[in-house]
């Protein structure tokens, strides 16, 4: 199986220097399906910062398609990027922007034809349950709405990776269970690989995953 | 509503900009027009022991423009309306000659010295009368004038730079998400700044055709054609080609400077 990820001695902090993940190993297999956990403020969102070169680091190394991310150019960074669909925590939707032109951001970086563009924007707002509420602007939605938003603007131009921070962490049951759904179809079909902060893991899910869990500035194996 | 607030405070800022400085350029106008008007006016006598010629005089100083001599008539008519006419002749002979210099241009105090001391090096020039005084005073005038018109241009130009400078703060917390989202998403750094520069510069032209229009209107205003109809000046307020190119050019490069400010001051926060 190729590795689509590989942390070597991986440390990460922010800027005031605390340590939050402390020299960890560990790899992940191309088209796997991953659940991070851990107890709040662990560093499960800090970890996945760092696999989208949002957090730079100096010691260890980390690998992420191919691209050492420990001093990466700008440029290899933003080809990186286009290839991943990430979930915020914070749902971070860019507030002047309609959530039709949300979800189109990574289609229009990564030159889709408009008419092409459209017709997967209109694809994914139905797989949200969002048809409904097209051309309207992320204020005007509810939180479970725009956590919806982001997750259909991550799946738009199937990444290789799906970086999802608590997709679910404001869903009732059967929105999550969309969210779930639409995750193991990516996951399935395109062979995308899955990797999702989460607090808990749902139960009735169709594919093999893996568990990770962190834990004073660890990363251990569940399962 | 919100994208014309958007609009609104650069465009105010940019126009304010472009006013001072049009309006700097039509007093500077008005005054070289007034100034020619003067020189017009304004000639200096000098009086020769004998006859000299135009072009012996013009070469003595570049400001020179134009020689008259003066006829000795009418001060000979006062002197003595009884001489006989063949005194009169004689009298005509050994009074020295008066000529009235025009100048080129209305010239600075320093350029009238510098013109007597010309003249007074020509040996049959003996006296010079160049109304020093009066045009002193007029100068000094112009010159206030057109200070205070600079100093007030500049103050408008500080205020709204610092306007602007605290403005940008604002434009660059707006600016930030959008960009910091688009980068996270991978897009490049021309398609992350693209919205702010056409942004700025939809600002730099909705500001040039604001301050455009009221300009023309301005120039075409009859309250304003009187002003300078009655001080005897014609001035170009607003040349539409060249003027509005200026102005154009000074609030593209004003929004764009401001524009670059905002994508380098941009820090990637997530
Ligand atoms: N921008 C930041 N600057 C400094 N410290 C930060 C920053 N963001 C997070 N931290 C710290 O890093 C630690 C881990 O935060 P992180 O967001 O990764 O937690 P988390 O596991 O995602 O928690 P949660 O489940 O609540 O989202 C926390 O102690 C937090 O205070
Ligand atoms: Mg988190």
């Amino acid at each position: 199986m190729d590795k689509v990820i590989v942390a070597k001695d991986l440390s990460l902090s922010y800027s005031n220097n605390e340590v939050i993940i402390n020299k960890v190993n560990f790899s992940i297999d191309s088209g796997s399906f991953v659940f991070i956990t851990g107890a709040s403020g662990s560093g499960k969102s800090t970890l996945l910062k760092s696999l989208f070169g949002a957090l730079s680091f100096k010691h260890g190394s980390l690998v992420v398609g191919g691209v050492e991310l420990n001093n990466i150019s700008g440029k290899k960074l933003n080809f990186l990027r286009r290839h991943l669909g990430i979930v915020f925590q914070d749902y971070k939707l860019v507030r002047e922007w309609s959530i039709d032109k949300n979800i189109m951001l990574p289609l229009l970086i990564n030159g889709y034809m408009k008419n092409v563009a459209n017709a997967q924007v209109d694809k994914l707002l139905k797989h949200v349950r969002l048809n409904h509420q097209s051309g309207k602007y992320p204020y005007e939605l509810s939180g479970g709405e725009q956590q919806r938003v982001a997750m259909a603007r991550a799946l738009a131009h199937n990444p290789i990776i799906i970086l999802a921070d608590e997709p679910t962490g404001n869903l009732d049951e059967y929105s999550s269970q969309l969210i779930w759904n639409l995750l193991e179809g990516a996951n399935n079909q395109l062979k995308t690989t899955v990797i999702v902060v989460t607090h808990n893991i749902p139960k009735n899910l169709n594919v093999t995953y893996r568990h990770l869990h962190i834990e004073y500035g660890s990363v251990h194996e569940i399962c | 509503m919100k994208s014309v607030r958007n609009h609104l405070s650069l465009v105010i800022a940019l126009v304010s900009i472009l006013f001072s400085l049009q309006l700097y350029f039509v007093v500077e106008r008005s005054i070289d027009a007034y100034k020619k008007n003067l020189s017009n006016n304004y000639s200096v006598i000098a009086v020769s022991k004998e006859s000299l010629a135009t072009e012996d005089i013009k070469a003595m100083n570049k400001l020179i423009a134009n020689v008259a001599e003066l006829s000795p008539d009418n001060v000979i008519k006062r002197l003595n309306s009884d001489m006989k006419n063949t005194n009169i002749e004689l009298l005509k002979l050994s009074l020295p000659k008066f000529y009235k210099l025009s100048l080129a241009y209305y010239p600075t105090p320093k350029e009238i010295k510098e013109l007597r001391e010309d003249l007074l090096k020509s040996k049959s020039i003996t006296k010079i009368e160049d109304f020093s005084h009066s045009h002193d005073t007029v100068y000094k005038l112009l010159l206030l004038f057109k200070n205070v018109v600079s100093l007030f241009a500049l103050v408008v130009l500080v205020v709204t730079v610092l306007l602007i400078f605290k403005e940008l703060r604002i434009w660059q917390y707006k600016h930030n998400e959008r960009m910091t989202i688009m980068a996270l998403f991978g897009a490049p750094l021309w398609l992350r700044s693209a919205v702010l520069f056409r942004l700025a510069i939809v600002d730099a032209l909705i500001a040039s055709f604001v301050t455009l229009g009221s300009f023309v209107y301005l120039s075409s205003s009859p309250w304003i054609l009187e002003q300078f109809n009655n001080i005897g000046i014609n001035v170009i307020v607003f040349d539409i080609l060249n003027d509005f190119l200026m102005i154009l050019g000074v609030s593209v490069s004003i929004s764009i400077l401001l524009a670059s400010l905002i994508v380098i001051g941009h820090k990637e926060e997530v």
